[in-house]
């Protein structure tokens, strides 16, 4: 266990790995971290970013800022300045992200990470700016201040008694590569804000009045330390996982937050988001929407989904339960995801609810589970500078339904006056019953509880004696009202929660069969075109919308297969950034949420194979999350239908290709066949001629021997022909294996020592080369070809020299004569299809074998090349990769004794 | 006793070449039969008990290797395979299947008759079961004693590099597939395993011959498989 203990948790690894991947092809991003304005974050960058432009790094100032300070202005001089780009009037100047991009400098200075943007930029902060220039492989230099971090916000809201409204999630400031912490003594910087070196003239006075009170200070910067500790705590980790140094890979189970539908509830997400940070643990937030949260106003629900949209913006998972109890739903979600910690805010029990309360529920459900709970935020006053004027629960006052209810209670005690003398008091009592039954049925809740209290007050008035008053003789009718009213309800809450539990249901049987349709139509559709318009037309109809989809083409261009509706403002450029980033944007979304329409990528499990554009009637259909999912469900079954004909199309060309390759095999084949064993017989009778003994005179065997040589001359030149023809047809199919050189020498030089003899041959192969991985028969080829060559083009009493070694990660293979050499300005011509080193001359051949080494050297993944010999003549030399051989079980050399003395 | 006339049958259907084969081997004493089709060859090899046969692969009825499977089902005759070159996957068929020699088209005759004459030599002397001294060269392979001497000085062989040796000996002239030989050595899970295979022969090489380069006696058959000469 001791063992296991030391070894790196191989998940964490594997992450670890993986991050580094990602972070490999992304650019570095360097935080210069500060507690406020002034303690020169700007400068340190700018000095740094000096050095860097020293040592030959390409750097530019993207957007400096240097609120008039002269010596930051003196450093940024020295640097290549990125020119700023006028929105709009011309009197707003914002970073000009395509510019930078186009330039792609090695490293590129944006002050100010938590700036929001100008309205009609690409991204509503500049932090999404920073992102997509790291993503496009750019480093980035960049500044901030402790206040503007998300999960700060509001503490520093508190200290301060001032909120900013830009902020940056703190899951960024987290993948930052570097956080460089600038630090400057409260004393000092207010020392420095006196000299006006932070802000110039009676600006400063303002600013030292509000801010910098010297407590203030104090504060953030004890704040910006420890949130560069911690950081640097999870640096730490990081390196203590990646060598192995203790087990710290944590197991501990996380964080579950619940958001609640009040206003706490974003100060509740902070407060958890800190402690999870703290922890270093993984958590979530989740919000459970009751049939009662439902009928929400709109801006309320909006205000709760942004705070969920807050939570993974502070990095948590996030969730949108429907429930119809809290407590068991927040139970289930953490069994299900192994979350021992569950954070809530504190709500005293209320008045007029003796019910527990929700912590109280969830500590009897799951005793085993640890519940924090979050006080009121001090800031809460002034964090929400907008208080919701429509109040609580005001749900959809609908006047009609009590104005029926009033009628339907008047109509009944008129009706039932008159039979007062027939009907016994309970029976009345029933029919009261009945009516706010009926009314719960129709009209819901509200009018319900409406008609029980006045059917009891008419109960009273009219029946009870004394009649025509509300005074009561016999006690008992107390107990008769409360029953009464207890039971009208009850009854009236039953009826009309079961009301909407029908109406819920009937609203999921529609959202399923939508589905189910989308699903059915795109499954039978054989065409993109008809995909398309499949898609386009059940997002019209499901969502009222105007839908468009964008598919690619061969070229990985998006294209509208299906003309585009004009004049409706599609943008098909925001199309190609949500194509690219995977990301939706458009309307609703963070990237250009000026635009009319909502771009969806269609992301399939290959690829993205498209992008869905919907332009709602009403944009507010969006921020409902069941709207939200179902759009998504709708936008991924598009893509795989996309996917599926993509591959039903690449499935027929491949069949296609699968049959013209067999045909040309099989020509091949034939070919060969055909070619080859009328050879075979003329070399073989010629042969037999020769050896018919006595019969034929010295002269006519001669002619049968050249007969015969020339026969096989012309089956090398077949065996050439055919073996170019199927290079040239891309059929190398080679049969790797681990090979030996020295044995494929070997059987080279056996097959050709009839050609190169009385030649001087010699062989220089190290004992201890490694294999080689590679086709043995076609590297044999490419030998006995060089070699060919070698006893073709040198005179008899030439040297040939085989040699072979390894150098760096490849094994380079010499063939080496003194002959005449190739001729200077050659040495690539010779490699070329039917180039011989002497043209016309009696030396037979038609100049394929060197073009047929170089195909076959190439196909392994190696080069070919000639030089001149060390002495004279010709060195062709042609390299292999070696890659990594596989272990050869080595033998027991104590099991060796029996074998051999 | 008088030496029977050997009977080759010659399955090619390529008429020059059935004309000159039949003319070679008739030369050297044997007697010649021919079919020129894989079922008048299934025919044929029913009907005669053969010493030898000579089979080509691309038959225009069929592929050569199903005789020749069809035959080792039930005979140990020697089967010498008739090839084009650069087919080395059909070799490997046909050796796996049970051939025990080719010869590549175009060929020469006296190679084939050389072929011939290896087989039919090795067919008569098989069961070497007096295990007496091997020599090949300067090479002297004592099976009794499991001892191996190279110029009358032993060599120190692991029992790998023996196991494998023992196997080429006791086929020595044939062309041993690398599945064969990994299968025999090393057993047939290693079958794959063909690293295994170049590492011990080049040990066994470095060991054995003079210049492991310019192998004379553990010669290499590119792309098939390896082949003991003897002689």
């Amino acid at each position: 266990m001791a063992s296991d203990d030391t070894r790196p948790d191989p998940d964490a690894l594997i992450a670890r790995i993986r991050s580094d991947e990602a972070r490999a092809t992304r650019g570095k991003l360097r935080i210069y971290f500060g507690s406020s304005a002034g303690v020169g974050k700007t400068y340190a960058m700018l000095a740094a970013a000096g050095l860097a432009r020293k040592q030959g790094t390409d750097v530019i100032a993207g957007i400096v800022e240097t609120h008039g300070r002269a010596e930051t202005a003196a450093l940024l001089q020295s640097l290549e300045i990125l020119p700023r780009r006028s929105m709009g009037a011309g009197a707003l100047q914002e970073f000009d992200l395509d510019a930078a991009l186009t330039r792609k400098p090695g490293l590129i200075l944006v002050d100010e990470l938590a700036h929001s943007n100008v309205t009609g930029s690409r991204h509503p902060k500049r932090w999404q700016d920073v992102d997509e220039l790291i993503g496009a492989g750019i480093d980035v230099w960049t500044t901030l201040n402790v206040q503007h971090l998300e999960s700060l916000n509001d503490v520093v809201g508190g200290i301060t008694g001032i909120r900013v409204q830009e902020t940056l999630p703190d899951t960024f400031f987290d993948r930052a590569d570097e956080v460089v912490l600038v630090d400057t003594p409260a004393d000092e910087l207010l020392a420095r804000l006196k000299r006006g070196k932070v802000y110039g003239g009676p600006q400063a006075e303002r600013a030292a009045a509000n801010f910098f009170r010297k407590g203030n200070l104090m504060a953030l910067r004890e704040l910006a330390l420890r949130r560069t500790a911690d950081r640097v705590e999870n640096d730490v980790q990081e390196y203590r996982v990646e060598r192995s140094i203790g087990r710290v890979w944590k197991t501990d189970p996380s964080i579950l937050c619940c958001i609640g539908p009040d206003d706490s509830g974003e100060h509740v997400v902070r407060s958890a988001a800190v402690l999870a940070q703290q922890l270093a643990v993984p958590w979530h937030a989740v919000y459970v929407e009751t049939p009662s949260l439902q009928r929400l106003p709109p801006e309320h629900r909006e205000r709760i989904l942004r705070t969920v949209r807050l939570a993974e913006d502070l990095g948590a998972t996030t969730a949108v339960l429907p429930s119809s109890t809290v407590a068991e739903a927040v139970i289930e979600h953490a069994r299900e995801h192994n979350l021992s910690k569950i954070v809530m805010g504190h709500h005293p029990a209320s008045f007029w609810r003796s019910a527990a309360t929700l912590a109280q529920q969830v500590g009897r459900l799951a005793p085993d589970v640890d519940l924090i709970e979050i006080g009121g935020s001090t800031a809460r006053g002034r964090a929400t500078p907008v208080k919701d004027g429509a109040g609580r629960r005001s749900g959809t006052f609908r006047p009609a339904g009590y104005l029926v209810a009033v009628a339907v209670c008047a109509l009944l005690t008129a009706l039932t006056l008159p039979l007062e003398a027939v009907l016994v008091e309970a029976n009345i009592v029933m029919l009261f019953l009945l009516a706010v039954v009926g009314i719960a049925l129709r009209y819901g809740r509200g009018p319900a509880a409406l008609a029980s209290l006045i059917n009891v007050l008419a109960f009273d008035f009219f029946f009870v004696p004394p009649r025509l008053s509300f005074t009561v003789a016999d006690v008992q009718y107390v107990l008769t009202f409360a029953v009464m009213l207890a039971v009208g309800l009850i009854v009236g809450q039953l009826t009309a929660g079961l009301r909407y539990q029908a109406s819920v249901a009937t609203h999921r049987e529609r959202r399923s069969r939508s589905l189910f349709e989308i699903a059915r139509d795109l499954s039978s559709v054989l065409t993109i075109e008809q995909v398309v318009e499949a898609a386009a037309g059940a997002v019209s109809r499901e969502f009222r919308a105007r839908a468009h989809v964008f598919v690619l083409d061969a070229n990985d261009r998006l294209q509208s297969p299906v003309p585009a509706p004009e004049g409706a403002g599609l943008d098909e450029g925001t199309a190609r950034w949500a194509f690219d980033h995977r990301q939706p944007a458009g309307l609703g979304t963070d990237t250009i949420a000026g635009s009319d329409w909502l771009y969806l990528p269609l992301n399939a499990p290959m690829r993205t194979r498209g992008v869905l554009a919907l332009r709602p009637d009403d944009p507010r259909f969006l921020l409902v999350p069941e709207q939200r999912r179902q759009l998504e469900t709708f936008a991924a079954l598009t893509a795989i239908a996309l996917e599926r004909v993509h591959y039903v199309d690449v499935a027929q060309s491949a069949t296609v290709q699968m049959e013209s390759e067999r045909l040309r095999n099989s020509l091949l084949a034939a070919l060969s066949h055909d070619l080859r064993t009328p050879l075979a017989g003329l070399v073989g009778l010629a042969e037999t001629l020769g050896m018919t003994g006595s019969a034929l005179s010295s002269a006519q065997k001669e002619i049968a021997e050249g007969i015969r040589t020339s026969a096989m001359r012309m089956s090398a030149q077949v065996n050439n022909l055919l073996d170019m023809a199927r290079i040239e047809s891309g059929d190398v199919r080679l049969r790797r294996e681990w090979n030996s050189i020295e044995e494929i020498v070997g059987s080279a030089l056996r097959l050709t020592r009839p050609l190169l003899l009385p030649r001087h041959v010699l062989t220089d192969v190290p004992a201890n080369l490694p294999l080689v991985e590679c086709d043995a028969v076609l590297i044999e080829r490419v030998l006995v070809n060089l070699l060919e060559n070698a006893a073709k083009y040198t005179p008899t009493t030439a040297r040939v020299l085989v040699a072979a070694r390894v150098d760096g990660q490849e094994m380079c293979v010499a063939v080496e004569d003194d002959g005449p050499g190739i001729r200077p300005g050659k040495e690539t011509e010779i490699f070329e299809k039917f180039t011989r080193g002497q043209r016309e001359s009696a030396i037979s051949g038609v100049g394929l074998g060197l073009a047929i080494c170089k195909a076959i050297v190439e196909a392994h993944g190696g080069s070919i090349f000639v030089a001149p010999g060390r002495t004279s003549g010709a060195r062709f030399t042609f390299t292999l990769p070696i890659g990594e051989p596989p272990p050869v079980l080595a033998e027991h050399e104590d099991a060796a004794a029996q074998g051999a003395p | 006793m008088t030496e029977p006339r050997p009977l080759v049958l010659i399955v090619e259907d390529e008429r020059a070449i059935r004309q000159f084969v039949r003319a070679a081997l008739m030369r050297e004493g044997m007697s010649v039969f021919e079919s020129d089709t894989l079922s008048q060859g299934k025919a044929d090899v029913k009907a005669r008990r053969h010493d030898l046969l000579i089979v080509d692969l691309g038959l225009p009825d069929g592929d050569g290797v199903d005789l020749i499977s069809e035959v080792r089902a039930s005979s140990g005759v020697p089967i010498i395979v008739l090839s084009a070159r650069s087919a080395e996957a059909d070799k490997v068929r046909a050796l796996d299947a049970g051939a025990d020699d080719y010869v590549e088209k175009p060929f020469g005759i006296s190679e084939l008759l050389a072929r011939v004459r290896a087989n039919l030599r090795r067919h008569h002397a098989d069961a070497p079961s007096d295990e007496s001294p091997v020599v090949i060269g300067d090479v002297v392979i004592d099976r009794a004693a499991r001892v191996v001497k190279k110029a009358a000085r032993a060599v120190h062989l692991t029992p790998i590099e023996y196991r494998l040796l023992e196997v080429l000996l006791a086929n020595a002239g044939r062309v041993l597939t690398h599945r064969y030989l990994l299968r025999e050595v090393w057993g047939p899970a290693h079958v794959e395993h063909n690293e295994y295979l170049r590492v011990f022969m080049r040990n066994l090489r470095h060991k054995l011959e003079e210049d492991p380069a310019l192998p004379k006696m553990l010669v290499t058959e590119t792309g098939v498989g390896y082949r003991l000469v003897s002689s």
